[in-house]
């Protein structure tokens, strides 16, 4: 084995004009490749990551039912020991109870539909890190019977932290209840619609304004890692019973996921095409260093070397050229990938905009997750492979007097 | 001994569309330390008697027999592991493997015969200290003239213990001074070793230094001459 490797490895140096140029173009195809799928991910990464904190938390615990029909009718009443049984599941490292529903925001002149948040501050801000985001006022207290609303919100109304809201809801009876609430702080929320709708109250004061002691709608809660999502989830599901449905954030963030998914095919479309136009490059190279050689195959069967072992070294050619292009690329696209993680880029104009109103900080995030670097690779390696037949078949035909005659 | 028996052969090319008789009915025998030259005009089919010969072509009728095998018989997979180990060639044109050097173009034979890397190592060097390359040793073909190319040949031939070797024209590409050396050695191999040779040529000095002289014309034998 180690003779055709090395029999290989020369002959690749043979011509090294030609194997620099097909190597570097593959090396090209790596990095651009490695380098839009780590910002790609990156993104993803960020979007997920801003859904998941500002609002659906990594699962959430509902009485079943509540996710088709998300009314208070279907709200639950928190016993300990869910709250144990919750606890106790090794991946949990945060959980808050809240209690949401829509109500009315009236004020003198002007008056808005909003989503009314009860939740339980002290364990919230573990989770959606409201405190980080108070812009004026002073962060609700687990017993405060106030309120905090989101910038736009406050801006709409002509609110600041220290004058009085009017609330008109519906009770879990649905009897009508109006309240007034002093606003303790405003908060800049990064999701428009949050900013534009959300008004906070602790859960203790929701329950009393809609007169449904004891009962919240959800449970949210963290993990320690992304990865324990998943299997938090199933354990979830197991010790709380049917009563119960746990939803992870993919379930509660289908949009989201789906425009990944499209935006994730379109990008691998383009890597497609790419990739297709490395491999004929690989192939080119290839052909021609099997045609140009046909003689010295004919030398090499006649003084005995069988044409599998001359298929393995040509096939060990081509796999070389490409493993060497991808290593570089690899190489090459970890100082920019790492430059960027630690300088990201902030962007500007239009394109912030539009990621501001849909809920994201304006900066583009890269990923560094190793496969994304390794798959690279791994798509160059099946294409040599495949490549690698053609010698194989040309040499499968050849005929050893033929070819000591070419 | 008999080494190789060649019974009534026959080889024609393009049988279906235009028919070339290149090999019309050959029997000869060869014995073990001959050194013979086979010689004809062009197109008289010594290149296809040799192919022939070392199992590189088919023949349309008759039997190969080396050794006590019928070497046209033998499958493709087969006939490569028997020319391997029973058969040495020296092409015209050198046909050195170009990234190799002259030792390991040598040792690269034994190397697929599964010989030790010492073993190898040694006898390489032997070889080409015997044909008198042995300060180039690790140069490569590009590097070394036609002469000492085709020496560094005749050396591979010889690195797997052959039974015999067939060179197709060794010498058509050597001035005469190469011609002469290498034919010194061929023959001093013979002596010396008894090396068996079977080489064709065109050359009347190439001719005159052998042992055997076989002329074929029109793919038939029309003299056989011992000296
Ligand atoms: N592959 C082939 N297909 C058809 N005819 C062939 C083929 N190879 C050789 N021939 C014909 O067979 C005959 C013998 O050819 P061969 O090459 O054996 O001659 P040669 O004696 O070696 O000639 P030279 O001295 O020129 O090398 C010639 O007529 C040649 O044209
Ligand atoms: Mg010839």
């Amino acid at each position: 084995m180690n003779t055709y490797f090395q029999l290989a490895w020369r002959n690749v140096w043979r011509n090294k004009r030609r194997t620099i140029i097909t190597a570097a173009s593959v090396f090209f195809g790596v990095l651009l490749s490695a380098v839009m799928t780590s910002m790609q991910e990156g993104s993803y990464a960020q979007y997920i990551k801003t859904i998941v904190n500002s609002y659906s938390g990594d699962l959430q615990i509902h009485k079943t039912g509540y996710s088709d029909d998300k009314v208070i009718k279907n709200a639950f009443v928190l016993q300990p020991e869910i709250i144990t049984k919750v606890k106790t599941q090794k991946q949990v490292t945060a959980i808050s109870p809240r209690l949401e529903t829509f109500a009315m925001v009236s004020g003198t002149e002007l008056s808005k539909n909003v989503m009314i948040l009860g939740i339980q501050p002290s364990t919230e801000d573990e989770i959606t890190h409201l405190s980080r985001k108070i812009v004026s006022g002073t962060m609700l207290s687990d017993d405060d019977n106030a309120v905090m609303t989101g910038s736009t919100l406050a801006r709409y109304m002509k609110l600041e932290a220290g004058d009085t809201l009017m609330l008109i809801g519906q009770d879990f009876k649905g009897l009508p209840v109006v309240a007034h609430f002093p606003v303790k702080a405003i908060v800049k929320q990064a999701s428009p619609e949050l900013d534009r709708s959300a008004v906070y109250m602790s859960v203790k004061a929701c329950q009393h304004f809609l007169n449904m002691p004891d009962r919240i709608t959800s449970l949210v809660v963290m993990t320690a890692h992304n990865e324990d999502v998943a299997g938090a989830g199933k354990s979830l599901r197991s010790t709380l019973g049917s009563g119960f449905e746990v939803e992870d954030w993919k379930a509660m963030n289908r949009i989201l996921l789906t425009q990944i998914e499209s935006d994730r095919a379109s990008g691998a479309i383009i890597k497609g095409i790419l990739y297709l136009i490395i491999a004929f490059g690989i192939f080119g190279t290839t052909m021609m260093m099997t045609l140009e050689r046909r003689k010295e195959f004919g030398v090499l069967m006649a003084v005995g070397m069988k044409k599998y072992k001359l298929s393995m070294m040509l096939l060990f050619e081509t796999v070389l050229i490409g493993l060497l292009g991808s290593l570089a690329g690899i190489l090459g696209s970890l100082p920019i990938v790492w430059y960027y993680v630690e300088h990201p880029i902030r962007l500007t104009g239009q394109a912030a905009d539009s990621m501001t109103q849909m809920d994201f900080e304006p900066v583009m995030l890269f990923c560094t997750e190793p496969s994304i670097f390794y798959t690279q690779a791994l798509i160059i390696l099946c294409f040599s492979l495949l490549i690698g037949f053609y010698p194989m078949l040309h040499v499968r035909k050849l005929k050893v007097n033929k070819a000591l005659r070419s | 001994m008999n080494i190789i028996e060649v019974r009534d052969l026959y080889k024609i090319y393009n049988e279906k569309l235009l028919p070339v008789n290149a090999i019309n009915g050959i029997n000869v025998n060869f014995e073990t330390g001959e050194f013979t030259t086979i010689v004809g005009p062009s197109g008289s089919g010594k290149t296809t008697f040799l192919n022939i010969l070392g199992g590189l072509d088919e023949p349309s009728r008759g039997d190969v027999i080396i050794d006590k095998v019928c070497i046209n018989q033998l499958s493709e997979s087969k006939k490569t592991d028997f020319r391997m180990k029973n058969i040495g060639f020296v092409f015209q044109s050198y046909n050195l493997i170009p990234v190799f050097t002259a030792l390991e173009n040598v040792e690269f034979i034994m190397q697929l015969q599964g010989q030790s890397k010492t073993e190898r190592t040694s006898r390489a060097k032997e070889l080409l200290i015997a044909v008198g390359l042995g300060d180039r040793l690790s140069s490569r073909p590009s590097e070394l003239s036609g002469g000492q190319q085709q020496r560094v040949a005749v050396a591979r031939a010889l690195a797997s213990r052959p039974k015999f070797i067939l060179a197709d024209e060794p010498t058509a590409n050597l001035d005469s001074k190469s011609t002469e050396n290498l034919l010194d050695i061929m023959e001093k191999l013979n002596e010396e070793e008894h090396v068996t040779f079977i080489f064709s040529t065109h050359d009347q000095r190439v001719v005159n230094k052998a042992k055997r002289v076989i002329t074929i014309e029109d793919g038939r034998v029309v003299s056989d001459v011992r000296k």
